[in-house]
């Protein structure tokens, strides 16, 4: 049950960007990065966020990490891999051709 | 929930769980710390369980399937190189039996705990000191009345029981005419619930089945008797038994699989100590001691106190020895008592076979790291017609890891499908070796068990042998460059190298195994084949028994009747069988000198012995009728040797020292040549044969209860009088069975069933190794050759000759098979001052030991050099480089 709001096909990507300009964010704090930078235009589905981060940790482009905070809290710190470094230059790429397509179509149709 | 996930479950679910939980409520509380509504924030977030399992199915199914994908593709890889691998499968397939095989005797025999209650807390009772030759000993045998004492002062630290060494006996059900042979024990009756043994069916012993000598004629059969002599009929309790004179009654069945406490002896029936007529005896060890220490009790303190009590009780004995120096005397006493661990039993069998197993577990690792070693060879060779596929997969992005679990369960498929068929092969084998160990009248029969055991140790082989032979090329494979791979191949020596190094250590090992096998088959050879001093053939040796102790003249009717049997060339009578393993001795004093302190061995034999034994005469003459036991001596060379500096003693007289100071007066009227008396490895003992009629000093006729009957036949095959004489001995005389019927040769040859068991499996090793190590040697010039080509090709093209292609192809090779066969002798050398005692009339050092294992592989390196040095040599130039 997809959202209008929802961010499907470019969670991977805005993930990625995120932890490769501020590595060692929690789900948190990515969630919250990427709403704010949108100008609360793009909102994460809290939900989903956690199966995405796992599955990219999987599939090994980030990693995670648990610390403890000074609340005595543990968190779990995620931060790009060499693999997600490429993974992102892919997905940047990808998206640059597909807006630039989208855009081609949306001018000379 | 999805099937892989499930299985995850197994390996990482609960911690996985958890730590997703956390993560998700971390999620929750930074939401309410930046002041949102908790409400609004949980609806936001949704269901935690729903997220809790997507994201599960993230971390664990990629896993999973990765794993899933690489295992098939895996299986792919075997079949796509059908032969190659099945060759690879095949060889460790035999390894990894032979390992497993090897395992399974080993654990059974030496291993496994007992299976009774606290087997970690039970001990072993043992003396060690300086025995009567001056030579270290020990022993664990101990008299009984030694034993209540000792039970008696360790009485709140350990409680001690004692077991006879199982032995097997004539007993019979309903009428004398059926005599049986059981494996018999005289245990003490609180060893069961000292044990924690239960009854299967009527009841066990308890202390009060053994309070008085001779008083508790009731006995324990085993469950696995009571199973293959009863088929579990529940009415055997109450049947009697008759042994000796003695009529027993079954009072109970023993719980499975509780045989004993002798590894290699299967006990059928247990009888109380009380029951054995040497109870009372100050001076027969006959049974061995076993302790189980109490909790928290020091064993060091347990130990001093046996010890004290047992030099009080020798002490006291001691002073009535006679013929015994001073010295020896202290060394009798000054024996120290030891607790050995006994926690999988006591047996002669393990300590006779601990050092074989253990040369044969060697000698498997061996044979299973030479097929390890082809299959890391076969592995790496693949992985360099993989190094394109590998390249590619680097570089779309396949992480290192991912790259050496591919070849790693590439290798597992490998080794569990060896392991498969290994284990198949193993659980064959296994019997069959045990079947070889056994002489055909007394077998060893041990529990052998496929259990988790087995099965965990053939699993762990498995994951052992993946590691050895698929980590290397794993590693290697993981770590190729896709740049320099993809344009056409790394630098191919680097592979090659480790192949080559493999090569060395294979035959290293090759050469290990083949010399070790020579010397086992040589010591067979020299063992079996050497001079016994009498002739074993066409001989049967039937041991006789009467109901109660019958004259002397009696046994001679039966051996005269016998003697009118169709077929029987010669009968004589004895006390016992040549080469039978028991025997008896005495001190012997001339001309009424003390004793020299060398011991002389007896044996009562009638006249005409000579004759069926078919030994020779030196001079004077066999015994006749009218001699007697004592009175007249045969004696042989080593005796004449010994006593009379070796002079013809015909005519001489000596006398025989006995305890308490009594003597027995013979003359020598015989003079024998030397033959073995109980086993082939010790030298000659001095010998002296005594008529088998014997008088009592009124001149009465001795009785005697048991006596065997040596007859030579005219017949090929002896064992065809057995049933003939078996009837004909009772029809002699009413009073007299035949208890067993064994051929004088097999009592021979169960005197080297030991070697013949190492010379045989050893050879069999020997021939594996040097196939394994040949196809390895084959498979890795094979693959040279073919990485050669192009430069072979332009050899050729340029005039080189086929001489120098083929030095070429072989000489890293070769000399690696010469590195190897150097360190195989450095590795011999070394190794074999371990297994020295085994050996007979033999020496590692023997010139021919080295040369010919050294040959064979010689023989087989150029065998296996000779394909691919052919294909090398008809390598035409021309076709080659167009082809390229």
């Amino acid at each position: 049950m997809a959202k209008p709001d929802s961010l499907q096909g470019s969670m991977d990507l805005l993930v990625l960007k995120i932890l490769s300009r501020r590595p060692g964010l929690h789900g948190y704090a990515i969630m919250s990065a990427i709403q704010d930078i949108s100008g609360e235009v793009l909102r994460v589905e809290e939900g989903s966020l956690y199966p995405a981060l796992h599955r990219m940790e999987e599939a090994g482009w980030i990693r995670a990490e648990w610390i403890t905070k000074d609340t005595g809290r543990r968190a779990r710190l995620y931060e790009l891999t060499a693999a997600g470094k490429k993974q992102l230059g892919m997905e940047e790429s990808r998206w640059q051709a597909v807006t630039l397509a989208v855009n081609r179509v949306l001018r000379e149709a | 929930m999805s099937l892989w996930s499930r299985i995850g479950n197994v390996f990482r679910g609960e911690r996985l769980n958890r730590e997703i939980d956390e993560e998700l409520e971390a999620h929750l509380l930074e939401a309410l710390a930046e002041g949102r509504d908790p409400a609004e924030a949980r609806r936001a977030f949704g269901s935690i369980m729903r997220h809790r399992e997507e994201s599960r199915d993230a971390r664990l199914v990629t896993w999973l399937e990765s794993l899933r994908s690489d295992a098939v593709f895996g299986l792919r890889q075997l079949r796509k190189t059908k032969v190659t691998s099945l060759a690879a499968i095949l060889s460790l397939a035999l390894a990894i039996g032979a390992c497993t095989s090897a395992f399974r005797l080993i654990d059974a025999i030496l291993l496994r705990p007992l299976p009774v209650a606290n087997p970690d807390k039970l001990y072993d009772l043992t003396r060690e000191g300086i025995g009567p030759e001056g030579k270290p000993q020990t022993f664990d045998g101990w008299a009984y009345p030694d034993f209540q004492l000792m039970r008696a002062a360790v009485k709140d630290q350990a409680e001690l029981f004692a077991v006879s060494y199982a032995e097997p006996v004539d007993l019979t059900y309903k009428s004398d005419e059926e005599i049986e042979k059981a494996y018999l024990q005289y245990v003490s009756g609180w060893m069961f619930p000292t044990l924690g043994l239960r009854p299967a069916l009527g009841r066990v012993f308890t202390e009060n089945d053994d309070l008085k000598p001779g008083g508790h004629p009731y006995a324990v059969l085993s469950s696995d008797y009571w199973t293959h002599r009863f088929g579990q009929d529940p009415k055997v309790i109450g049947r009697t038994f008759r042994m000796g004179n003695e009529l027993y009654e079954i009072a109970g069945v023993v719980e499975a699989p509780f045989t004993g406490t002798e590894p290699g002896t299967m006990v059928d029936i247990f009888v109380p100590t009380m029951m054995n007529p040497a109870v009372t005896r100050k001076d027969s060890t006959w049974h061995r001691t076993l302790a189980m220490v109490k909790p928290g009790a020091a064993m060091e303190a347990i130990r001093q106190k046996l010890e004290a009590t047992s030099r009080a009780f020798e002490e006291e004995r001691a002073k009535g020895f006679m013929g015994m120096s001073k010295k020896e005397i202290d060394n009798f006493l000054n024996q120290k008592v030891l607790l050995e661990p006994a926690s999988n039993g006591v047996s002669d069998m393990q300590s006779e076979t601990r050092r074989p197993l253990a040369v044969l577990g060697a000698l498997v690792v061996l044979v299973l790291l030479i097929a390890s070693a082809n299959v890391a060879n076969l592995l790496t060779a693949q992985a360099s017609a993989r190094a394109r596929e590998m390249a590619v997969r680097v570089s779309i992005g396949g992480g290192r890891w991912r790259l050496i679990q591919l070849v790693l369960v590439q290798s597992a498929w490998l080794a569990l499908l060896a392991a498969a068929i290994g284990g198949l092969f193993a659980w064959w084998s296994g019997p069959f070796v045990v079947s070889m160990i056994n002489p055909p009248d007394n077998p060893a029969r041990l529990i052998l068990p496929s259990d988790w055991r087995v099965l965990g140790f053939g699993l762990l082989l498995a994951l052992a042998v993946t590691l050895l032979f698929g980590l290397a090329p794993a590693l290697r494979a993981s770590s190729v460059h896709p740049v320099s791979a993809l344009k056409g191949g790394e630098d191919p020596h680097s592979k090659r190298r480790l192949m080559h190094a493999l090569i060395a250590v294979q035959v290293a090992f090759c050469f290990l195994v083949l010399f070790v096998a020579g010397l086992f088959v040589t010591t067979f050879e020299r063992l079996s084949h050497q001079s016994v001093g009498f002739s074993a053939d066409r001989v049967l040796v039937v041991d006789t028994v009467a109901k109660t102790p019958q004259p002397v003249e009696f046994w001679e009717q039966v051996a005269e009747h016998v003697g009118s049997v169709q077929g029987v060339e010669a009968v004589a009578l004895a006390d016992s069988p040549l080469l039978g393993g028991s025997g008896w001795n005495n001190f012997i004093s001339v001309n009424g000198a003390p004793p020299n302190g060398v011991l002389s061995y007896m044996r009562a034999v009638s006249p005409g012995w000579l004759e069926a034994m078919k030994i020779q005469l030196i001079d004077g003459r066999d015994f006749r009728p009218g001699d007697a036991h004592p009175g007249a001596a045969l004696v042989n060379e080593t005796f004449a040797k010994t006593y009379f500096d070796g002079a013809d003693p015909v005519g001489k007289a000596f006398d025989l020292s006995l305890d308490e100071g009594a003597s027995l007066h013979y003359e020598i009227v015989g003079y024998v040549r030397d033959v073995r008396y109980r086993n082939l490895r010790e030298p000659i003992l001095p010998q002296l044969y005594v008529p088998f009629h014997s008088v009592d000093g009124k001149g009465a006729s001795g009785k005697r209860g048991a006596g065997v009957l040596l007859v030579r036949t005219s017949l090929a095959n002896p064992r065809s009088l057995a049933s003939v004489l078996r009837q004909e001995v009772p029809r002699a005389r009413p009073e007299f069975r035949v208890s067993r019927v064994r051929t004088q040769l097999e009592i021979n040859q169960s005197l080297t069933v030991r070697e013949r068991l190492l010379a045989t499996l050893a050879f069999f090793f020997a021939i594996v190794a040097l196939l394994l190590a040949g196809v390895g040697l084959y498979g890795v010039l094979h693959y040279s050759v073919l990485q050669r080509r192009r430069e072979i090709g332009i050899r050729m093209a340029v005039g080189a000759q086929a001489g120098i292609i083929a030095r070429l192809v072989t000489k890293e090779v070769f000399s690696m098979v010469l590195l190897g066969a150097a360190a195989g002798v450095a590795l011999g050398m070394l190794s074999v001052r371990y297994v020295e005692t085994l050996f007979y009339q033999v020496r590692a050092t023997d010139l021919e030991m080295l040369a010919l294992p050294s040959l064979a592989i010689l023989v087989g390196a150029l065998l296996a050099a000779l394909r691919p040095v052919t294909q090398a040599v008809r390598i035409d130039p021309a076709s080659m480089l167009r082809a390229e």
